[in-house]
């Protein structure tokens, strides 16, 4: 294999980029292939079914066996607000395999000794989000209560098309958010695209149960939902 | 899981990359198929240079001597190569023994 592959296949993951290498096994000729499109017509359905399950395998298409070996981005959170809720949902959402960063730019909130181990950015958004920007294998949760904080972040979450957006607040309080959203220039299609009130009804009372409520829905947008769609548009 | 955007410093590919910029000659092992109860899943890496160093795994162990002599004759000819490793014998999965898998691993040299 051409050391070429290696390299491209490293900056793709870097930039969390999905990419598939797809292998001739018979002759050992390589490439690489970003979305089913750009694929062979014979291999583009594997390829598009590679890219939905993360799966790698091997493939029979005309009369060649060929190796997909996929590398999708492992899945983001983040929260926006170092609140009671998110003292919880960090260290639960680092054990179920996400990767944690929590932005909030009350410099009394986002503490290293309120969240041990996570990684925090006591920092406004629009500047946190500069330089580490949302993509769609980030789910993005915004718990401050504080438009002036979780807006801009909830705008940023819909461009980037993230898999999942959700906002804390009661109906009252969306209602508010979904005119402010509009006024910004925010589409409907898109506002109806946030999770609010936020998390599974489960009927949680307290900030821990909230947040179970709310990791579980961000595990139902991956793995059922909304991550799988967003690919699948990607892939057609 | 590693890093949001940053790749893990253990992970194999990037440790091959590291090695091809430092002149070093590399062989990739890639775990192609599995059966059974096998303990990498396909995708896995083992990254084998000129020396017999090596990172990564194809299997919890078991067969990773076997992978890196072979490397060392993949990278001499340039020639690609599929190995298998398994037990032979049905009835030993049957019962479920835990190293009971079959694997097919396939060993390229990184030109």
């Amino acid at each position: 294999m051409d050391r070429r592959l290696i390299f491209a296949l490293n900056e793709a993951r870097g930039a969390r980029r999905p990419a598939i290498l797809i292998t001739d096994i018979a002759s050992g000729d390589a490439h690489i292939v970003n979305e089913a499109e750009c694929a062979d017509p014979s291999l583009r359905e594997a390829i598009a079914a590679a890219l939905l399950s993360g799966k790698s395998g091997l493939v029979e298409a005309a009369d060649k066996t060929y190796f997909l070996n996929v590398h999708v981005p492992p899945a983001r959170l983040v929260v926006i607000g170092a609140v009671h809720i998110s003292q919880t949902l960090a260290p639960m959402a680092r054990l179920a395999g996400f990767d944690v960063t929590i932005i909030d730019p009350r410099t009394a909130f986002a503490t290293a000794e309120r969240f041990e181990g996570t990684r925090l950015v006591a920092d406004w958004p629009e500047d946190a989000l500069r330089t580490q920007p949302l993509d769609m294998f980030t789910a993005v949760a915004a718990v401050t209560h504080d438009p002036k904080i979780d807006d801009h972040a909830l705008q940023a979450a819909l461009t980037a098309n993230c898999f999942y957006v959700g906002a804390l607040g009661s109906r009252k309080t969306h209602a508010r958010r979904i005119d402010r959203l509009r006024e910004a220039g925010v589409g409907d299609a898109a506002i109806d695209r946030i999770a609010a009130p936020i998390g599974l009804d489960i009927g949680a009372a307290s900030p821990a149960e909230i947040a179970v409520a709310v990791l579980a829905e961000i595990i139902a947008a991956l793995r059922k939902r909304t991550l799988t769609q967003n690919l699948g548009e990607m892939a057609a | 899981m590693s890093n949001g955007t940053a790749i893990d410093a253990g992970d194999p590919l990037a440790i091959a990359q590291g090695w091809l910029e430092a002149g070093r000659q590399v062989a990739l092992a890639t775990v192609m198929e599995t059966w059974g109860s096998a303990p990498r899943p396909v995708g896995s890496h083992l990254v084998i240079d000129g020396d017999g160093n090596f990172e990564g795994s194809v299997s919890g162990g078991c067969v990773e001597g076997a992978v890196i002599a072979e490397a060392a004759d993949v990278i001499d000819s340039g020639k690609p190569r599929m190995l298998e490793f398994g037990v032979a014998d049905e009835t030993a999965w049957q019962v479920g023994l835990s190293c009971g898998g079959r694997i097919r691993v396939y060993v390229e040299r990184i030109d």
